[in-house]
């Protein structure tokens, strides 16, 4: 008797261990399905196209008018900015860490990177609220007078706010390097040690060795890393909320990176908080929220993708 | 990946070649080692910043009392009071489900494409911005679940309010669930394949198994993920940005209301004195970024010191 009772104790135990197993896909199923829901319903007033192509985001207007396309081309000069920052200088930081330095070495800068991981994102906010976007602008203002560069340069160095997209993107950088930096160094770390070894025996220098030899075999975890890096600057809200300057217009080609610009991510939280329920402006917002949901979806498929085909590689 | 290089072969000015070489390399790594700092330096600065500029700040009054005088004066105590029980509340939704998540995972699961599916689920579920979480937190539990449970508990929805601490907080613990399976995970796969197989050797069950032995073994680096995880949470704005968070209180609500009040919290009180209060004394922003900081790196510091000790522990 008292066996047979632990044992359906136990089968009751184990079906819940199993819905907490299977509650990940229910979540982002529930997700996908409850963004559907509330985005959908824009598409009866704005169809697609003219959704993702218009060119006005004038939600409050009458008649409203819904384009997607500042904010997205917003979030791409953001993200541009800040990843051409962060995955040169990130590959850089994983290779000086896992290739040149000395393990105690390693064991101070690490927390260091790591402390930048851990800064909430609205400190990141603030900090370039406050200070780094007046600098910011001095400094580019400064700079345009003092270089010979071309008109339009110069033009677009002279910041009426610090508060732009470049800002967003210096931000933006720091806040994704750790991750960039740690993917890489693990996979750096993980290029077998015979490689390296077999590439002095041939006479390598270290240096040679790294770029021809280390870096080539860690690749996919490095694309990896970026891909998640990708993943992290596009979903980034309260940062670039506060220090783009708020503005949803198309960025200009030659000055866009120094003026005050928009993201999706940036228009969701700043505009659902004074939008009635089950308006077209609502839905419209969800219907961002899908997007970004999708892309992000997407870039961290891919990220896994390449993780797993590495991992192929390496037990065979 | 190993191509050979026909230069490696045959060197007839090997060592003219190798002073310009280690010119090379020494040029490179000095390079990597500036752009490394143009990273490290941003990150104390950061930290230098606030600490300079919010030290002056902090006093016993700034800790323990009510903000005053239109946000103007006064102290933070019922942002510390309104994140410290966000943060708990969103574990105790977090904690049970992403354990058992992932104690199925390492003790449960057969490798198929059920686990395929439920890997693929976490990590996109890692990804997803944190923004969209505050979407479905809003379109789901102030939307659908609270308005629900407020009328099945017959709570006066005048009184008690939709955007609320526990729509906040289950928001949250859906962002965090991710980050808790992945660091139990982790957990559990340092426990010895031998200490499961002598348990069940013993005549013990499966969850005898995992609650007696692999679970206590695994505790400490289960702590260790959860405290990390406790840090993140502390610092997130965007999903309680539409799920409850509010700019001002003039009444805290008891701990018996509590669940179903909107709540202050340190970085959404950040952003709003920020962002919506420009008449508010610098010196004030500069005391609520070093306290919400101080409280994210502390969590992050005592984790990091856990992990260290435990490491020295176990070798």
């Amino acid at each position: 008797m008292k066996r047979r009772v632990q044992r359906s104790f136990e089968a009751l135990v184990e079906l819940a261990i199993k819905l907490a197993g299977v509650a990940s896909i229910v979540f982002v199923v529930l997700i996908l399905v409850f963004l559907l829901k509330d985005a959908v319903p824009v598409l009866s007033s704005t169809p697609l196209g003219e959704l993702v192509a218009g060119q006005q985001w004038r939600p409050t207007s009458e008649p409203a008018k819904l384009g997607f396309l500042p904010l997205i081309l917003g979030s791409l000069v953001v993200g541009a900015g800040a990843l051409m920052l962060a995955i040169p200088l990130g590959i850089a930081c994983a290779t000086f860490l896992s290739e040149v330095v000395p393990t105690h070495v390693r064991e101070i800068v690490k927390p260091i990177v790591e402390v930048l991981a851990a800064i909430p994102s609205v400190v990141y906010g603030f900090v370039g609220l406050l200070i780094v976007g007046d600098w910011l602008r001095r400094t580019a203002g400064s700079a345009g007078e003092a270089l010979p560069g071309p008109d339009w340069l110069t033009a677009a160095l002279n910041m009426p706010t610090g508060m732009a997209a470049i800002t967003g993107a210096i931000m933006l950088a720091l806040m994704t390097l750790p991750t960039i930096v740690s993917i890489s160094e693990d996979a750096l770390n993980a290029v077998p040690r015979s490689y390296r070894e077999a590439s002095w025996a041939l006479g390598a220098t270290r240096w040679e060795t790294t770029v021809r030899v280390t870096l080539p075999a860690a690749r996919s975890g490095i694309i990896a890393g970026v891909m998640l890096g990708i993943g992290r600057v596009v979903g980034e809200t309260m940062t670039v909320l506060m220090v783009t300057g708020n503005s949803p217009v198309i960025p200009s080609l030659t000055k866009g990176l120094f003026r005050p610009v928009r993201t999706m991510t940036a228009t969701i939280a700043a505009e659902m908080g004074e939008t009635a329920h089950n308006t077209e402006h609502y839905h419209a917002l969800f219907m961002l929220g899908l997007l970004l949901f999708l892309i992000t979806f997407a870039v961290n498929t891919v990220a896994d993708f390449v993780t797993n085909a590495n991992k192929h590689v390496e037990t065979r | 990946m190993l191509r050979p290089d026909s230069r490696t072969q045959d060197r007839p000015f090997a060592s003219a070649r190798g002073t310009t070489l280690r010119a090379k390399q020494h040029f490179a790594f000095a390079l990597l080692g500036v752009l490394s700092l143009s990273i490290v330096l941003p990150a104390g600065l950061i930290v230098y910043f606030v600490a300079a500029r919010g030290l002056p700040a902090i006093s016993w009054e700034f800790l323990t009392a009510s903000p005053e005088n239109g946000m103007t004066e006064g102290g933070i105590l019922p942002a510390i009071l309104g994140s410290l029980a966000l943060v708990m509340v969103t574990m105790a939704f977090a904690v049970p489900v992403g354990v058992m998540g992932a104690v199925y995972l390492v003790e449960y699961a057969r490798q198929g494409l059920l686990v395929r599916c439920i890997r693929i689920a976490i990590m996109n579920l890692a990804g997803v911005p944190s923004i969209v979480y505050g979407l479905f937190g809003m379109g789901v539990f102030v939307m659908v679940i609270v308005p629900a449970m407020i009328n099945l508990l017959h709570l006066d929805p005048h009184e008690y309010s939709r955007s609320c601490l526990l729509a906040g907080a289950a928001t949250l613990a859906l962002l965090i669930l991710p980050m808790v399976i992945a660091t139990t995970e982790e957990a559990l796969r340092q426990v010895p394949g031998h200490q499961r197989h002598a348990s069940l050797a013993l005549g013990a069950t499966k969850w005898q198994t995992v609650r007696r032995i692999v679970l206590p073994n695994a505790l400490p680096g289960i702590l260790t993920g959860l405290v990390l995880a406790i840090g993140r949470t502390a610092g997130e704005t965007a999903p309680i940005l539409l799920t409850g968070a509010v700019f001002y209180m003039s009444k805290l609500p008891g701990a018996h209301e509590a669940l179903f009040k909107p709540f202050m919290a340190l970085p959404y009180h950040l952003f709003a004195i920020a962002t919506q209060l420009p008449g508010a004394p610098d010196e004030i922003k500069w005391g609520t970024a070093l306290v919400l900081l101080g409280l994210v790196l502390g969590f992050n510091t005592i984790a990091v010191v856990l992990r260290t000790y435990l490491r020295g522990k176990r070798v």
